[in-house]
């Protein structure tokens, strides 16, 4: 079933991981669609009126519907465009690719986040989580090339945040929880991903995505201070 | 059949949600009960990530993570039972699972919250987290069901086993601190849901009565309790 564009739009922001998640999804099916930036100092009525319990993006508006949370837009890519499925068809693997997108998505993002912003012992206590995380996804590709086997699927696109944004979040809050030598499957996984032809063409460029991200922490964190 | 056994006490309602899809499909399992406040080696070795129940084990391989386990069970025995647990059409599958993860991100946690409480401002607090939350519960309802019983229209779906597994733990808490939350004058339809959801053929067979989850309810307040006291003492 191939969508005409104005049949499927995405509201989304340039430098959020959830959004191009969704758009590495539709890429890697051939979807056709209008993308919408939002200015989330400002959000539009759209954003506001399709997610009006959370207002935040992506939303996916197809066909007058709208479906928000970036794991559930991918399942729902997934169940209406039928070609290169993003989860595999055996209902083990199929549970199994959720788990890590689920661990990836929660543990790993809030890990990640409280590393990012918080300051003394929660912080430290927050790295140490992160790294027996990524340890538990460089277990988990033992004898694979991506979570999804040979080509990338669901779990691969839930857990691919990490091969960018984690290297960001590193550089701006200036900690260190990836180790090439102790993960070197997770760091070959991390190089793979992002020579992908669909991933590799459509991420933000790593210089603004820094000093983006620098300015929001310098932001969140003076307003904590208040 | 010894093929499929399902780690956990129907108590805890993450675990009754994979207890009510095996009920609804009617897909006999063991029950391997964990005793509270022990994890058995058998959970340790299946779920070494978050340790926690409820764990399925298929031909021998553990499933984590109750939606997964729903999602799973759903796809393994499409038509056993009552049928199919997933609605047919992508939207409505986004929809139900959109709720569920409001329930579990937002809605419980303000449940468990009244059970914590350690002030009557608190407590209050939590409650009206409660009822806001219920109040979108409601015209969630009331726009998943197009006037039918359950979210899932005429049958009992996805968003039912995952929002239903917590009926008898909204009595539990309303007789707790004495409030109504879950009341006929507020939320029409979500109360008519839950009266019928308890009496679903499928549901009362294997739900725990709120005499039971109340009585677990208060064992569990005291641990918080003393967990909390803990914590103050160690600052």
């Amino acid at each position: 079933m191939v969508a005409a564009a104005a049949e499927v739009k995405l509201l989304g922001m340039w430098a959020s991981p959830a959004v191009r998640r969704v758009e590495w999804a539709l890429q890697m099916k051939g979807i056709e669609y209008e993308y919408v930036e939002e200015d989330l100092a400002n959000k539009s009525a759209a954003l506001l009126r399709h997610n009006p319990i959370h207002k935040q993006v992506p939303v996916l508006l197809h066909c007058g519907r709208a479906v928000t949370d970036s794991l559930l837009i991918l399942e729902y890519i997934d169940e209406t465009w039928l070609e290169t499925p993003l989860l595999p068809r055996d209902p083990y693997h199929r549970a199994s690719a959720r788990f890590w997108a689920k661990f990836a998505e929660e543990n790993c993002r809030e890990a990640t986040r409280k590393a990012f912003f918080a300051r003394g012992e929660e912080r430290s206590e927050a790295i140490e989580q992160l790294r027996e995380q990524l340890q538990r996804l460089d277990e988990e590709l033992e004898g694979k090339k991506f979570f999804g086997g040979v080509e990338i699927g669901f779990a691969d696109l839930a857990v691919g945040w990490l091969a960018f944004w984690l290297g960001v979040s590193e550089e701006v809050a200036g900690f260190t929880a990836m180790d090439a030598k102790k993960l070197p499957r997770f760091a070959a996984w991390m190089d793979d991903f992002l020579r992908v032809p669909v991933i590799r063409d459509n991420l933000p460029p790593r210089e603004k995505t820094v000093e983006f991200f620098s300015y929001y922490r310098d932001q969140q964190l003076a307003a904590a201070a208040k | 059949m010894a093929d499929v056994k399902l780690i956990g006490s129907p108590l805890s309602p993450y675990v009754l949600r994979a207890i009510l899809a095996l009920s609804l499909k009617k897909v006999e399992y063991e029950l391997l009960e964990e005793k509270f406040g022990e994890k058995s080696e058998l959970l340790l070795k299946s779920n070494p990530i978050y340790k926690k129940i409820p764990v399925l084990i298929h031909h021998d391989r553990p499933i984590c993570e109750s939606a997964v386990i729903v999602e799973y069970i759903d796809e393994v025995w499409p038509e056993s039972g009552f049928g199919a647990i997933l609605p047919a059409d992508a939207y409505h599958r986004a929809l139900h699972r959109f709720w569920t993860y409001y329930v579990d991100d937002k809605w419980f946690p303000s449940l468990v919250a009244i059970g914590k409480a350690e002030t009557e401002e608190a407590k209050a607090e939590a409650v009206e987290r409660v009822r806001a939350g219920l109040l979108l519960l409601e015209e969630a309802f009331v726009k998943l069901s197009e006037g039918k019983a359950f979210f899932g229209g005429d049958r009992v779906a996805f968003l039912d086993v995952m929002f239903g597994c917590f009926v008898n733990w909204i009595v539990a808490a309303e007789e707790l601190v004495s409030v109504e939350l879950l009341d006929e004058a507020t939320v029409p339809a979500l109360h008519g849901w839950a009266v019928r959801f308890r009496e679903h053929e499928a549901v009362k067979e294997v739900m725990p009565d709120s005499g039971r989850v109340l009585g677990f309810l208060k064992i569990l307040q005291a641990k918080w309790k003393a967990d909390a006291a803990a914590a103050k003492k160690k600052l």
